[in-house]
């Protein structure tokens, strides 16, 4: 039988999680498919699960003078519908665009992150809005860039006895911010390959700073630091021309199901354009 | 104790917390109303509100609704009753699977925004998936709702039901999430049964002590191929039983059935395959035609020299020569891919045991098929085994091979108890049958004006690891390999080939929509190097009533593609001229129009294929109808209805059904080929008016006279207006009468010549696309449809098939690509959302069949056939490049426009 704990407490939680090897569910949209997927061939053990939903505080969206706290349960949809300033549209695109509704009204970006999947939505963009985890163990709280949290393909720094609780997300009032999915179909499609930008910008549109990312087109989702530091500088309305193919050579796309590596690279970059063009527009 | 509010009611169970609500909801709660398709999201056919948000009720542990106001399709609620009326008054339930799902994503929204434009309702279900209506009425039919309540009109006056859009008679339940699917209203005593399947596609495998497994596992029973007590061998071809229900120490694909384990659900659910004691022995596995008969490879079958299972041939003149001296000529080589069925009810149902034979309830579309096969396997009788379909969740020629029933007659059978189960959608995607990948070599010759004069095709049909309609596809493609065009040199050869991958069998159209992929890009090339518009070399060579058909045959009546294409010919000069303006500006984002035809053989190939049904006028005043024919949501019940309501001359709302139920009704044949409508139909058809006769006999009356019925008086009225009444209960016996319909066929020569059609549907289709040529995508922004359908008996579902076919044929073209162990899933397998399919207009041609009812053939399958065609040539438009291979990924065409 599978041991299922629903603590309200993070205290409680944290000590379940420190004394057995449970799986941490949250909106449980990745959890449910990952188990029916292995007990389709044969495999219908499932690990102990912690729910941290019944835990109070976790969902809420608040502002500080640094920046912005995203607690672990907040929803796809919840960010949509939130009252963030543009620096995050880029992220509530993305939320949009997340499986179909049903899914964004439990997923959480948090669980998306954890699963750390190439083709998750939402990891380019926290990578562009350079998002810092708060993770929780028994002694305390940590905070790890998302760039050091994720370690490779699916797998991430949180030890076996921490559960992340925030997603913090420094302010840059004036920055502007998108994002590109590429589907081979219109809903409920994981993307072939997606673009997030945060670009701050000054009052005449001169690139202060620009944060880009790609997804799908390595094991885990990367920064374009060579890109970004060119943009820097220049001015927003021709940002689209600078991207080269040279600024990706450090992704490694592969060929599956969904497309083959030369077109994920080649795709990338005119997804890169194309964000570049419309933030420009 | 997880205790929540339910449809406004308090509820409370103790079911497992980790349990997804949409099993607590159908198996604790008994709110079977809620569908589970796929169990991970994808399908949304579980979706439900939680505290008034849609979510899927597989995604969400039973623990998490603890305090929460979950309201599912079972709720009363004003919303949900003007959907639910909306959905059945627009057609936007024909299997109804999805329906659930639908209505309640439409009520998350018809909540939140009482004035939802399109878009917004396209985006609150965009997360369910729909496999039959396309989406278009479904998104009618929520507009329609915000608007208020819409009359469902489900009457006709007597005489007048032929013709008209009533809503679907056995529509009700649909919409109120009361009909019963194969995993609905199963026995509280049942025991469960799993299927353990083969993870390789080829392999030997020796098993060890089963019943130390069994004792171990705390099982029933697990049973291997020697427990199966008759032949274990079942498959759709009279002579060729080659698949096992449990194979036999060797497996020909990844999915197919080795163990089945019995017992409780907790202990059957709880057995992990690596503890059962199976030792594999994996050999090297046929992948793909080109290995199966590459020189040496290993034989599948005994039976199938050189892998091939059969070839079908069809051969009329000299077209070699004719290629080589016409004024144009055109070839090439094209590749589809296995296509899955995906509906989205998963195979399902129950076993009953009887002391004197078998009860199997199950979501099937060819029940007399499914009793032959379960009798053999059993080793009784035929008459000792009774079908009972249960609601379809949609079929599209998957439903027609047995799957689950032969599994559960000989679980039963073992443990003498009811025994049911529900396959996986994993376990549904891998074991069942799929579209046949067809690589084919096809040439095309025409003289100078544009006339066809020659046709040349070689095609390799992928059948997998058994035969199952293989052979039916290498027939039927032949036939119709030329396309419905007068073309005087035909040599159209097609092989199914088997490989150790998952049977191919039928799947709407049998082989016609992988051809027609070939065949329409050749009539594009000819078009081209002559300089002739694609419209009208179609127009210049198109069949019509008259002509002489490949296989020799003389088109005598309703052969409507002429009127088709002059239906379209103002729409597609409009979306030529679009499509000039546009790409003038547009080097990026380039639209194109393509133009495809078809024609399609109502009913078996040159086989004897009857109907037949019986109605029963009884002396309490109940009209029954006896109809044999499964309705999968195409609505044949509806249609089969209407026609013999105006055969015997009474209103259709006075009759009663009883439905394709071996025991209780004649055999109606199975709901394929197009052929219920039609066939099954015309055999209504015969049954009214065999009826009506005994009636008027009995009244003395003449042909012309008028039927009502009150009670059990039924009165007669005659031409000059005189009414004789006779009362039922006074008769000495209920009135009964049959009918019997088979369509006059003859059988094929060597070279495939003779008449393997009563009649054909003809289509044409053209399709806007616009392609972003930097990213190699396409999407369709309009389809425009001209369908001859001889008469439509109810053009609402006519419209629906239409409407559906078209969604299947989109998907064929642009993204639907099984490849086992990598989408056996609706995650990676993309079938069309209510996000891709564009508006469709259809215009309906009715050039009336003689030999059918009322005029009318066949709709299902015919309207799938020229959508991927026309939607390649509107690629091939837009780029410039013809399309060679199916489904056209952004990356494939990207790379082919490299
Ligand atoms: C039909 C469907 C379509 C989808 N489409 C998309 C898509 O288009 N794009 C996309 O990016 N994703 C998509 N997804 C996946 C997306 O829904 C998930 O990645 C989701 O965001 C995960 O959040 P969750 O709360 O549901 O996570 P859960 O399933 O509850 O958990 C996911 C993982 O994160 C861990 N976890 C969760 N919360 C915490 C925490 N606070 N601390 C530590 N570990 C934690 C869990 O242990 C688990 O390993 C889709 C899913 C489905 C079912
Ligand atoms: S069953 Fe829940 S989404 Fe398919
Ligand atoms: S009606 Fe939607 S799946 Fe059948």
């Amino acid at each position: 039988m599978i041991r299922y704990h629903r603590p309200t407490t993070l205290t409680e939680a944290l000590s379940i999680r420190a004394g057995e090897d449970v799986a941490i569910l949250a909106g449980a949209t990745d959890i449910y498919p990952a188990a029916a997927n292995r007990r389709a061939w044969g495999d219908p053990t499932h690990k102990d699960v912690l729910d941290i939903t019944a835990i109070p505080g976790l969902r809420g969206v608040t502002e500080s003078a640094h920046g912005w706290r995203l607690g672990c349960l907040v929803t796809w949809s919840d960010i949509a519908r939130a009252d963030l300033p543009r620096q995050f549209d880029g992220l509530r695109q993305a939320a949009r665009q997340v499986g179909g509704q049903q899914v964004q009204n439990r997923g959480t970006l948090l669980g998306n992150l954890v699963t750390a999947s190439p083709a998750g939505d939402g990891i380019p963009n926290l990578l562009a809005l350079n998002a810092h985890v708060e993770v929780a163990g028994r002694d305390g709280t940590r905070m790890l860039p998302v760039a050091d949290f994720l370690t490779g393909y699916r797998a991430t720094a949180l030890a076996p006895d921490e559960i992340a609780v925030a997603l913090h997300i420094p302010k840059l009032p004036r920055a502007v911010s998108g994002f590109r999915k590429l589907g081979a179909r219109h809903y409920l499609v994981i993307s072939i390959a997606m673009v997030a930008a945060v670009i701050d910008i000054d009052e005449n549109g001169r690139i202060l700073m620009a944060r880009l990312a790609i997804g799908a087109c390595s094991a885990t989702a990367q920064r374009l630091p060579g890109l970004e530091a060119e943009l820097r500088g220049t001015s927003l309305y021709h940002a689209d021309k600078v991207p080269e193919a040279r600024h990706l050579d450090h992704l490694s796309p592969i060929d599956d199901i969904r497309a083959s590596g030369a077109y994920r690279r080649e795709a990338a970059l005119r997804l890169l354009r194309d964000l570049l063009w419309d933030l420009g527009e | 104790m997880i205790a929540f509010t339910l449809n406004g009611a308090p509820a409370s169970t103790d079911a497992a917390p980790f349990a997804p609500l949409s099993d607590t909801l159908r198996e604790s709660l008994g709110l079977t109303g809620t569908k589970v398709g796929c169990e991970a999201g994808d399908c949304g056919a579980c979706t439900v509100l939680i505290d008034g948000a849609q979510a899927c009720a597989c995604l969400v542990p039973t623990a998490q609704a603890e305090g929460a106001a979950i309201t599912t399709i079972e709720a009363d609620h004003p919303v949900l009753a003007r959907l639910r009326a909306a959905f059945l008054a627009h057609a936007a339930a024909q299997c109804g699977i999805c329906t659930p799902g639908m209505i309640m994503a439409a009520a998350d929204l018809l909540l939140r925004d009482a004035v939802p434009d399109a878009q917004a309702v396209r985006d609150a279900i965009g997360g369910v998936l729909c496999r039959c209506t396309g989406y278009q009425k479904i998104v009618e039919a929520v507009l329609a709702a915000a608007q208020g309540f819409t009359p469902v009109e489900q009457e006709a006056p007597a005489g007048e039901a032929v013709g008209a859009s009533l809503a679907r008679l056995d529509g009700w339940p649909k919409v109120l999430g009361t009909e019963r699917y194969g995993a609905d209203a199963t026995p509280a005593d049942a025991l469960w049964l799993r299927v353990v399947r083969s993870p390789h596609a080829s392999a030997r495998f020796t098993l060890g002590d089963i019943d130390a497994a069994r004792a171990r596992h705390g099982l029933h029973a697990i049973l291997t191929a020697a427990d199966v007590p008759g032949l274990n061998g079942f498959g759709i071809m009279p002579a060729l039983k080659d698949q096992p229900v449990l194979a036999d120490g060797f497996v020909r694909y990844r999915g197919e059935a080795v163990l089945a384990l019995v017992g409780e659900r907790s202990a059957v659910e709880a057995v992990r395959d690596a503890d059962l004691p199976i030792t594999w022995q994996p050999l090297p596995a046929l992948i793909g035609v080109e290995a199966a008969r590459a020189e040496g490879a290993p034989l599948l079958h005994d039976h199938a020299p050189g892998n091939i299972l059969v070839q079908g041939r069809l051969a009329r003149g000299n077209p070699d020569a004719v290629h080589a001296t016409a004024a144009a000529t055109a070839e090439g080589a094209f590749t589809t891919s296995f296509v899955e069925h995906a509906y989205i009810e998963p195979e399902a149902g129950h076993a009953i045991p009887r002391e004197d034979g078998m009860d199997i309830i199950a979501c099937t579309q060819a029940p007399y098929m499914d009793r032959e096969e379960v009798a053999r396997v059993l080793g009784i009788a035929e008459d000792a085994v009774r079908i009972i379909p249960s609601a379809c969740g949609g079929g599209f020629g998957g439903k027609l091979d047995v799957s689950v029933q032969p599994l559960l007659a000989v679980a039963a059978r073992r443990v003498n108890r009811p025994v049911r189960v529900t396959y996986s959608r994993t376990e549904s995607m891998a074991s069942s049958t799929k579209r046949h990948p067809a690589q084919m070599h096809a040439t095309m010759s025409a003289d100078a004006d544009g006339n066809f004069l020659a046709y040349t095709l070689e095609g390799d049909f992928n059948t997998g690891a058994y035969a199952s309609w293989g052979p039916t596809v290498a027939n039927r493609v032949p036939v119709h390999a030329a396309g419905p065009y007068r073309v005087p040199h035909v040599r159209a050869q097609a092989r199914a080939v088997h490989t150790n991958e998952p049977p191919s069998g039928a799947f709407r159209g049998f082989g016609v929509p992988q051809a027609a992929i070939a065949t329409e890009a050749l009539v594009d090339d000819l078009a081209l190097q002559l300089g002739h518009d694609r419209w009208a070399i179609r127009r210049r060579n198109a069949l019509g009533r008259g002509d002489v058909t490949h296989s020799g045959q003389v088109l005598q009546a309703s052969a409507g593609l002429p009127d088709c294409l002059d239906a379209l010919k103002p729409e597609w000069d409009a979306m030529l001229a679009k499509v000039e303006a546009h790409n003038a500006d547009n080097p990026r984002h380039r639209l194109g129009a393509g133009i495809a035809c078809m024609w399609y053989g109502c009913g078996n190939t040159s086989m004897s294929n009857p109907s037949r049904m019986r109605a029963v006028l009884a002396r309490d005043g109940r009209l029954t109808l006896f109809n044999g024919a499964v309705d999968i949501g195409q609505g044949s019940t509806t249609v089969i209805a209407q026609i013999f309501a105006d055969a015997l001359g009474l209103p259709v709302h006075s009759i009663d059904f009883v439905l394709g139920d071996t025991a209780l009704t004649h055999d109606a044949g199975k709901t394929s080929a197009s052929r219920q409508t039609f066939v099954s139909g015309r055999a209504a058809m015969e049954t009214g008016r065999a009826l009506r006769a005994r009636i008027l006999a009995l009244a003395n009356a003449g042909e012309d006279a008028r039927l009502s019925l009150t009670g059990t008086t039924l009165t007669v009225t005659d031409g000059v207006g005189a009414a004789r009444t006779i009362d039922l209960a006074a008769l000495p016996a209920d009135l009964d009468a049959e009918g019997r319909y088979d369509p006059p066929t003859t059988a094929l020569d060597a070279d495939g010549q003779g008449i393997p059609y009563a009649t054909y549907g003809f289509a044409a289709q053209i399709a806007l696309v616009r392609v972003d040529t930097q990213l190699g995508t396409v999407k369709v922004e309009e389809i425009v449809a001209a369908q001859d359908v001889g008469r439509a008996i109810n053009p609402d579902l006519v419209l629906g098939q239409i409407h559906g076919g078209i969604a299947q044929g989109l998907g064929l073209a642009l993204m639907e690509e099984y490849i086992p162990g990598r989408t056996e899933n609706l995650h990676d397998y993309l079938i069309p959302t209510a996000g891709d399919v564009p508006p469709i207009r259809v215009h309906l041609i009715e050039d009336p069949e003689p030999e059918g009812p009322y005029g009318a053939k066949g709709v299902g399958e015919p309207a799938l056939v020229p959508t991927a065609p026309a939607i390649l040539g509107a690629i091939r438009h837009a780029t410039g490049v013809r399309i060679d291979r199916v489904p056209v990924l952004p990356h494939r065409l990207w790379e082919a426009m490299r």
